[in-house]
C-alpha cells in the first residue's frame, strides 16, 4: 500500500480514518435490506449473492491485505458447509450455533493448514492451498457414510433463526439471515483491518523483512490472519449448507476456489468492498450467460479473466474512484502537483 | 512387485513429460502457468482426432500431436504468455485460469464432453514377463520413450550452446541480452518445446490417464507437484520428483485403495516440510 503523499497523519487518525463507514455504504446496506420487498421474486438469487459476498469478504483478508494467493479457499467454504449441515442433520438445528460451528471447524483447519501454506514461495503457497482442497474433496467423496458422498447430504433441517423466524420457501428469511451476518462480519473485518494489527499485515505484505525489523513477527500475523479468513469462509459454507439444507460436494470443487479469485478481482482486492461489489456483478453476469449458453458459459468468465488482467484490474477497479476525485479536485480548482499524478 | 513398481515408473514418465515444460516455464522462468494442462489437451485430442478419423497410425500421431501442441504454444507465448512474464503471480494465476475455463468449453462445445479413445496398435497391446512380473508392452514403450526424451532434454539444457544460453537468459535476463543472447527467441522456443512435450504426453497419457476436457484441471495438482516438489533447478529434479510421485501414487492406489489419493498429497507435504523449496533447491 502506498502512502498518500500529502499531509503526515497522526497514527491515530490514520487507523480511524476508514474505520468508520461513509454515509454511501449506509445507503447500500439499506438497499439491500430493501430488496426484500422490491424484489420479493429474487431472494434466492440475493441470498447467494450475500453468502459469495462474505466468502470473497474472506478472501479479501488474506490476498488484498496479507498479499497471500490462495487457490484452495473453498477448502474453508466446504469445511463450515460440512460442518453446518451435519451438525443440523443431527438434531442441533440451531442456526447461530450452526454457524459458530461452522466457523470453528474452519478456523481449526486453517490454522493447522497455515502452518504449511506459509512456508516458501508464492509457488509453494499455491501448490499446497491446492493441494489442501483437493485433499479435503478427497476426503468427503471418500467418506460417504458421514457426509453422503457424491449423492450429498441429506436431511439438513433448520430451526428458526433465533428462535424467532423460520426458514420459508421464497428465502425471505434466508435472504435476510445471511444479510445479517454479511453485515455483523463486515463490520468485524473493517474493525480488524483498521486497527493496528491490519496495519502491521500491510506492512509485512509491503516487505516482510523490513516489517521484522520494525518488531513485526511476521509468521505470526499471517498465521492469525489466515485462520481469521477460514473461518470467514467457513460461515460462508454453514450459511449456504442452512439455507439452501444442502451440503454436495461441489461446495470442495476447484471451480468454487476459482470462481471467488474471479469475484474478489472483478471488484478489487484490499479494500473490503470490492468482494460485496464484485459478488454482485458475477452473479447477475454468470445467471444472465448460463440463461444464454447453459453449457458453456464457463468460456465467457473465462474470457472475462483473461480481459481483466489484459486491461490491468488495478485500472479497471482503480480508475473510476481516481476519475471521480480528479474531477472533484478540478471542480474545487485544486489542482495537484504534477508529481503527484501516478501513471 | 514388478509389475507395480514398473507402471508406477511409467507413470511418473508420463507426468515428467507432462510437466517439464512447466518446470521450466514455472520453476526456471518463475511464470506460473496453470494453463500448461490445455497443451497436453492440444495434443490428446490432436493424435485422437487423426487416429479416429483420418485412420492415421499411432506413431504418426505422436509426432503430430507433439507439433500441434508446439506451435500453439509458440503462437499462444507470441500473443499473450509473453506480456505475462513481468506481471505478479496473482495476475498470471488470474490470466491462466481464464485460459483453463476458456479451452475447456471450447473444447467441450467442438468435441463434446466425452472422453476420447485411442485404440494402440497391436505390436503395443499385450504383455510380457520380465523379472517375474508382467508388463504392459505399452507401459514398456512409454517408458523407453519418455527415457529418450528425458535425456535429449537434459543435454540439450546441459551439453549445447542453447541451454547455456537458456540457463543465462533464466538467472539474470538483463545481462544475457546484454550478452547478445535473443532472450525473447530462447524463451519462446522453450516454451514451445514445453508445450510440444505436454502434447506429446498428452497423446501417449491418453489410453493411460483418461483424456477428457477437464484434463488440465484434473492434472493441474499433479503439475504443480512435480514442479513444487522437484525444485526450481532444472528438469533432473522434476525427472525424480515425477518418478517418486507416480510410483506413490500408483502403490498407493494399489495397496491401500482406501486411501489411494492422498498418499501424493502425503508425499508432498512431507517433502514441503523438511525442504520448503522442494528437493533439490537452488543454492542462493
Amino acid at each position: 500500500m502506498t502512502a498518500p503523499a500529502s499531509a503526515p497523519l497522526s497514527a491515530r487518525s490514520a487507523l480511524s480514518r476508514g474505520a468508520v463507514p461513509p454515509l454511501l455504504e449506509w445507503a447500500a446496506w439499506a438497499a439491500a435490506v430493501a430488496c426484500v420487498f422490491v424484489l420479493p421474486s429474487k431472494l434466492l438469487l440475493l441470498n447467494e449473492i450475500a453468502i459469495l459476498a462474505l466468502f470473497a469478504l474472506s478472501l479479501d483478508l488474506i490476498l488484498g491485505y496479507a498479499g497471500i494467493v490462495s487457490l484452495g479457499h473453498g477448502a474453508f467454504f466446504g469445511v463450515g458447509a460440512y460442518a453446518a449441515g451435519l451438525l443440523a442433520k443431527h438434531g442441533f438445528g440451531d442456526p447461530v450455533t450452526g454457524l459458530f460451528a461452522a466457523a470453528g471447524a474452519a478456523a481449526l483447519v486453517g490454522f493447522v493448514t497455515s502452518f504449511l501454506v506459509l512456508r516458501g514461495s508464492d509457488l509453494t503457497k499455491l501448490m499446497v492451498t491446492l493441494g489442501v482442497a483437493m485433499m479435503l474433496f478427497e476426503a468427503a467423496n471418500r467418506l460417504d457414510w458421514i457426509t453422503g458422498g457424491a449423492d450429498g447430504l441429506q436431511g439438513v433441517v433448520m430451526k428458526p433463526v433465533l428462535g424467532l423466524w423460520d426458514f420459508d420457501l421464497f428465502g425471505r428469511t434466508a435472504y435476510l439471515y445471511s444479510l445479517g451476518t454479511l453485515f455483523i462480519l463486515f463490520m468485524l473485518a473493517r474493525r480488524i483491518v483498521h486497527s493496528p494489527f491490519g496495519l502491521s499485515l500491510r506492512a509485512v505484505k509491503g516487505n516482510a523483512l523490513r516489517a521484522g525489523a520494525l518488531g513485526i513477527v511476521p509468521g505470526r500475523r499471517l498465521v492469525a490472519i489466515y485462520t481469521l479468513s477460514a473461518a470467514y469462509a467457513g460461515v460462508a459454507g454453514g450459511l449456504t449448507a442452512q439455507t439452501t439444507q444442502f451440503v454436495s460436494l461441489d461446495v470442495l470443487d476447484f471451480t468454487r476456489s476459482a470462481d471467488v479469485l474471479l469475484v474478489l478481482v472483478i471488484g478489487g482486492a484490499g479494500n473490503l468492498y470490492g468482494g460485496l461489489v464484485g459478488a454482485g456483478i458475477f452473479r447477475l453476469m454468470q445467471t444472465w450467460l448460463s440463461g444464454i449458453t447453459p453449457q458453456y458459459w464457463q468460456f465467457w468468465i473465462g474470457l472475462l479473466l483473461v480481459v481483466i488482467v489484459l486491461v490491468g484490474h488495478e485500472r479497471l477497479t482503480r480508475g473510476l474512484p481516481r476519475l471521480a476525485a480528479a474531477a472533484l479536485r478540478r471542480l474545487r480548482g485544486k489542482a495537484d502537483a504534477p508529481g503527484s499524478t501516478r501513471p | 512387485m514388478v509389475t507395480i513398481l514398473f507402471d508406477g515408473i511409467a507413470y511418473g514418465m508420463l507426468l515428467f513429460v507432462l510437466a517439464c515444460g512447466l518446470s521450466v516455464t514455472l520453476g526456471l522462468m518463475n511464470f506460473v502457468n496453470l494453463a500448461h494442462g490445455v497443451f497436453a489437451l492440444v495434443g490428446g485430442y490432436v493424435a485422437s482426432w487423426l487416429m479416429n478419423r483420418h485412420g492415421v497410425s499411432f506413431f504418426l500421431c505422436l509426432p503430430a500431436a507433439f507439433l500441434a501442441a508446439a506451435a500453439v504454444g509458440a503462437v499462444s507465448e507470441r500473443l499473450l504468455f509473453r506480456r505475462l512474464y513481468a506481471s505478479s503471480h496473482l495476475d498470471q494465476v488470474l490470466f491462466t485460469i481464464g485460459i483453463v475455463f476458456m479451452s475447456i468449453a471450447a473444447v467441450e462445445y467442438v468435441m463434446g464432453p466425452q472422453q476420447q479413445r485411442i485404440v494402440l496398435p497391436p505390436e503395443l497391446r499385450g504383455r510380457v514377463e520380465i523379472l517375474g512380473g508382467s508388463i504392459g508392452v505399452y507401459r514398456l514403450f512409454i517408458v523407453a520413450l519418455c527415457g529418450v526424451v528425458a535425456l535429449a532434454l537434459q543435454y540439450l539444457l546441459i551439453g549445447t550452446r542453447f541451454g547455456s544460453r537458456l540457463r543465462a537468459a533464466v538467472d539474470d535476463a538483463r545481462t544475457a541480452r546484454g550478452l547478445g543472447i535473443e532472450v525473447n527467441t530462447v524463451f519462446a522456443i522453450t516454451f514451445a518445446v514445453g508445450s510440444g512435450l505436454a502434447g506429446l504426453g498428452g497423446a501417449l497419457g491418453a489410453d493411460v490417464l483418461g483424456m477428457d476436457p477437464h484434463f488440465p484441471i484434473k492434472f493441474l495438482v499433479y503439475f504443480l507437484i512435480v514442479v513444487g516438489v522437484g525444485g526450481t533447478t532444472g528438469i533432473a529434479g522434476a525427472f525424480v520428483a515425477s518418478l517418486l510421485l507416480g510410483i506413490a501414487d500408483i502403490a498407493g492406489k494399489y495397496y491401500v485403495p482406501e486411501v489411494g489419493a492422498f498418499i501424493i498429497y502425503a508425499v508432498m507435504v512431507a517433502v514441503l516440510i523438511v525442504r520448503p523449496q522442494g528437493l533439490f533447491a537452488r543454492a542462493r
